[in-house]
C-alpha cells in the first residue's frame, strides 16, 4: 500500500497541519519508507488474537462518584490563554 | 572536602544525615557545575537557580527540625516533560512557547513531598520523540562522553538524552525520565548511568505532557542501582488522578538491591542475537550471564519469537496514540497562535509553525493508520501482535524470575550520524521497545566501556510489578561489573 501524494494532502488537511506544496513529495517519501518497513506485521499469525487494549492485565478502569472535585478558578485556567478576555478565551471567529 | 557532585544520592543523603554538609552547599556546588557545563552540553533548558537555593534553605530546615523526607536536601534534574508549577514546561517542543503550568505534575509533587530539590528543567527529544534527542526544539544535547581522544560531539541518546547527560557528568544526584520505547535505558545505556522503567501504571502519568498513553512511563536515570530503586520509591504510588495508576502497595526497592539472587532463573532470549549486533554488545551480553551464573543464578534459554515485530507494533501504536494526544495543541488555550486566513487556517499554521518535522511525521503516520479504511489493516493488526508480543513474555516468565539482554545494539552515535534515515533512528529502541509494549519492568546498567572508551549497557527485564527482582539482579550485576568509568570533564 503506497501512499500518494493525494493521500499525504489528505491526511495532513485531516491532522490540521499545513503542509507546504513543496514538502508534499518528500514527505510522501518518507511516509512510504515507514509504512514500508511497518508491512512485514502482515507475516504475523493474529488469527483468533485479541487486540491489546491495555498494558495492565487485569485492571478495570476505576469508577468514582460524579461530583466535582476541581475548579472555579477561571484566573489559572486562562493563565497560559494566547488570548483572554472577561474569564473568557478569545479564538477568531467560528461562526458568522 | 570531597566534590559534592561527584557522590552518589545514597551518599549524599549520609552527608546530610551526618551534618557533613548542608542542602544549600550541595545544591550550590551543582548549580556552579551546571553553570559551566550547560553552555557545552545544552543538558538543561531552564535551571531554576534562585528556586533551588530556596527550596534547599528550606530543606536545611525541616532537617534541623527533625522533619527530614527520604530524599531530604538532594538536588535532582526534572526532565522538561513533567508540568512544575509555576516553572516553564514545554516538552521541548515550540508550540508550547513559554507555557508555565499552574499545577504540579503527581511524581515531581511526590519527589518535593519526599525533600527533593530541583535544579531546573531538562532537555529532550520534542514531545519525547526521538532517540538521539536531536528533535530538541532547544537544540541537541552533546553528550559528556566521547570516542578516545576525538571531539566529535556524541549523543546521549534520547529521549531523556538531558536527564542522561546531567547524571552522568555531575549535574544532579539523579533526574527524572520517561520512557515509551526506550527513552530512558537507551540514553542511560548510551551515557554509563542507571535507568529504570517501572511497571505501566507504577508511577503517575498525571501533569506529563503525553505522547502514547498506553506506553508512556516516568521512572529515574541515577548513578547507581540502589539510587534508582530510592527515586523510584518517592517517583511511584498510586494516584486517584491517573485512572491507569496501579493501586498495589510499593515494595521496598532498595532493600531488593540487597537481596540474594542464589538460585533466581534468568532468561536469555535467543531473538535478541540480531544481524549486524558488534562483538562488543555479543561480549558484554556473554559476560553478564557469565556473573549471572556466578551469583548462583541458573540460565534459561527462551524465547520472544515476536520481538522482530515490536519495533514495526510500536510505530503503529505510538505515532496513533500521539496524533490524538496531540491534536489538543491548537493555540487555543495555551502556547504559540499562530495567525490563519481563518479558524481551520489558524489551526494549521500554529501547528505547522509549532512541531518539528519528527512530531509532524509521526502525526501524519498517526492520522493516517487511524483513517477510515486503514483503521483495520493497520491499528487493529498492531494492537494484535502487540497481544503476541505480551503472550511471549508471559510464557516465558512461566519459567524465569528474569531476563538478561543487551539495552542498546550499539554505543553512542555522532549527532547528526543517523539523521536522514528515520527507520534507522528507531532502530535504536530495538531491545527496549518490547518491555513498553508488554507494560513490564526493566532497568538498563552499565556494564562495560567499548574499545573506543564508551559505555555499553546490560538490561534486566522483570515480570509486571516485580521491580524487586530486577532491582535484585542488576545490583548484583553492577557489583561484578565493577563500572566506575567516568566521562573526563573537557568543558572545565
Amino acid at each position: 500500500m503506497s501512499i500518494d501524494e493525494k493521500t499525504v494532502r489528505k491526511v495532513a488537511k485531516l491532522a490540521r497541519l499545513a503542509l507546504p506544496e513543496e514538502r508534499v513529495a518528500p514527505m510522501a517519501r518518507e511516509l512510504n519508507g515507514i509504512m514500508a518497513w511497518i508491512e512485514q506485521l502482515n507475516e504475523v499469525d493474529v488469527d483468533g488474537v485479541e487486540p491489546m487494549t491495555s498494558a495492565v492485565e487485569g485492571l478495570s478502569l476505576p469508577m468514582r462518584e460524579d461530583v466535582v472535585t476541581d475548579g472555579g478558578d477561571p484566573e489559572r485556567v486562562l493563565k497560559n490563554a494566547p488570548k483572554a478576555e472577561d474569564g473568557f478565551f478569545v479564538v477568531p471567529k467560528v461562526v458568522e | 572536602m570531597t566534590d559534592l557532585t561527584s557522590i552518589t544520592l545514597a551518599e549524599a543523603l549520609d552527608g546530610l544525615e551526618k551534618k557533613q554538609f548542608s542542602s544549600a552547599e550541595i545544591t550550590g556546588a551543582f548549580l556552579d557545575a551546571i553553570a559551566k557545563a550547560n553552555p557545552h552540553l545544552n543538558a538543561y533548558v531552564l535551571v531554576t537557580e534562585e528556586r533551588a537555593r530556596a527550596q534547599a534553605k528550606a530543606s536545611d530546615a525541616r532537617r534541623a527540625a527533625g522533619k527530614a523526607g527520604p530524599l531530604e536536601g538532594a538536588p535532582l534534574g526534572i526532565k522538561d516533560l513533567f508540568c512544575t508549577e509555576g516553572v516553564r514546561s514545554t516538552a521541548c517542543s515550540a508550540i508550547l512557547g513559554e507555557f508555565t503550568p499552574t499545577y504540579e505534575s503527581t511524581v515531581t509533587a511526590n519527589l518535593f513531598r519526599d525533600g527533593a530539590i530541583m535544579l531546573g528543567k531538562l532537555n529532550m527529544d520534542e514531545f519525547a520523540m526521538g532517540s538521539s534527542n536531536e528533535t530538541s526544539h532547544f537544540g541537541p544535547v552533546v553528550s559528556p562522553w566521547r570516542r578516545g581522544n576525538e571531539d566529535a560531539k556524541l549523543t546521549p541518546g534520547g529521549s531523556s538524552g538531558g536527564s542522561a547527560a546531567a547524571v552522568s557528568a555531575d549535574l544532579c544526584l539523579g533526574a527524572t525520565a520517561t520512557d515509551t520505547g526506550g527513552s530512558i535505558r537507551q540514553p542511560a545505556a548510551f551515557t554509563g548511568t542507571v535507568g529504570v522503567k517501572p511497571t505501566y501504571g507504577r508511577c503517575s502519568r498525571w501533569g506529563i505532557v503525553a505522547f502514547a498513553s498506553s506506553l508512556d512511563q516516568a521512572g529515574p536515570i541515577a548513578k547507581t542501582v540502589e539510587d534508582a530503586a530510592m527515586l523510584l520509591h518517592s517517583m511511584a504510588g498510586h494516584d486517584p488522578k491517573d485512572s491507569t495508576s496501579l493501586p498495589n502497595p510499593l515494595p521496598d526497592f532498595r532493600a531488593a538491591t540487597r537481596r540474594s539472587i542464589k538460585g533466581m532463573k534468568i532468561g536469555v532470549p535467543e531473538e535478541y542475537r540480531v544481524d549486524g549486533m558488534p562483538a562488543e554488545i555479543e561480549a558484554l551480553w556473554r559476560q553478564g550471564i557469565e556473573w549471572a551464573k556466578a551469583a548462583g543464578c541458573e540460565i534459561v534459554p527462551i524465547s520472544l519469537k515476536h520481538t522482530k515485530y515490536a519495533l514495526p507494533t510500536y510505530y503503529i501504536v505510538a505515532p496513533a496514540e500521539a496524533s490524538s494526544n496531540l491534536a489538543r495543541y491548537d493555540g487555543m488555550r495555551y502556547g504559540a497562535r499562530a495567525s490563519g486566513r481563518d479558524l481551520v487556517g489558524v489551526y494549521e499554521q500554529t501547528r505547522a509553525k509549532g512541531f518539528g518535522a519528527e512530531v509532524q511525521r509521526r502525526i501524519l503516520i498517526g492520522t493516517y493508520v487511524l483513517s477510515a479504511g486503514y483503521y483495520d489493516a493497520y491499528y487493529l493488526r498492531a494492537q494484535k501482535v502487540r497481544q503476541r508480543i505480551a503472550e511471549d513474555f508471559r510464557q516465558a516468565f512461566a519459567k524465569v524470575d528474569a531476563i538478561l539482554t543487551p539495552a542498546t545494539p550499539s554505543a553512542a552515535f555522532a549527532l547528526g550520524e543517523k539523521g536522514d534515515d528515520p527507520v534507522a533512528m528507531y532502530l535504536n529502541d530495538i531491545f527496549t521497545v518490547t518491555a513498553n509494549l508488554a507494560g513490564l519492568p526493566a532497568l538498563a546498567l552499565p556494564a562495560a566501556l567499548d574499545k573506543q572508551g564508551l559505555p555499553l549497557g546490560l538490561q534486566v527485564i522483570g515480570k509486571a510489578l516485580d521491580e524487586e527482582s530486577v532491582f535484585a539482579v542488576s545490583a548484583e550485576l553492577e557489583r561484578a561489573a565493577q563500572f566506575r568509568a567516568k566521562a573526563a570533564k573537557w568543558w572545565l
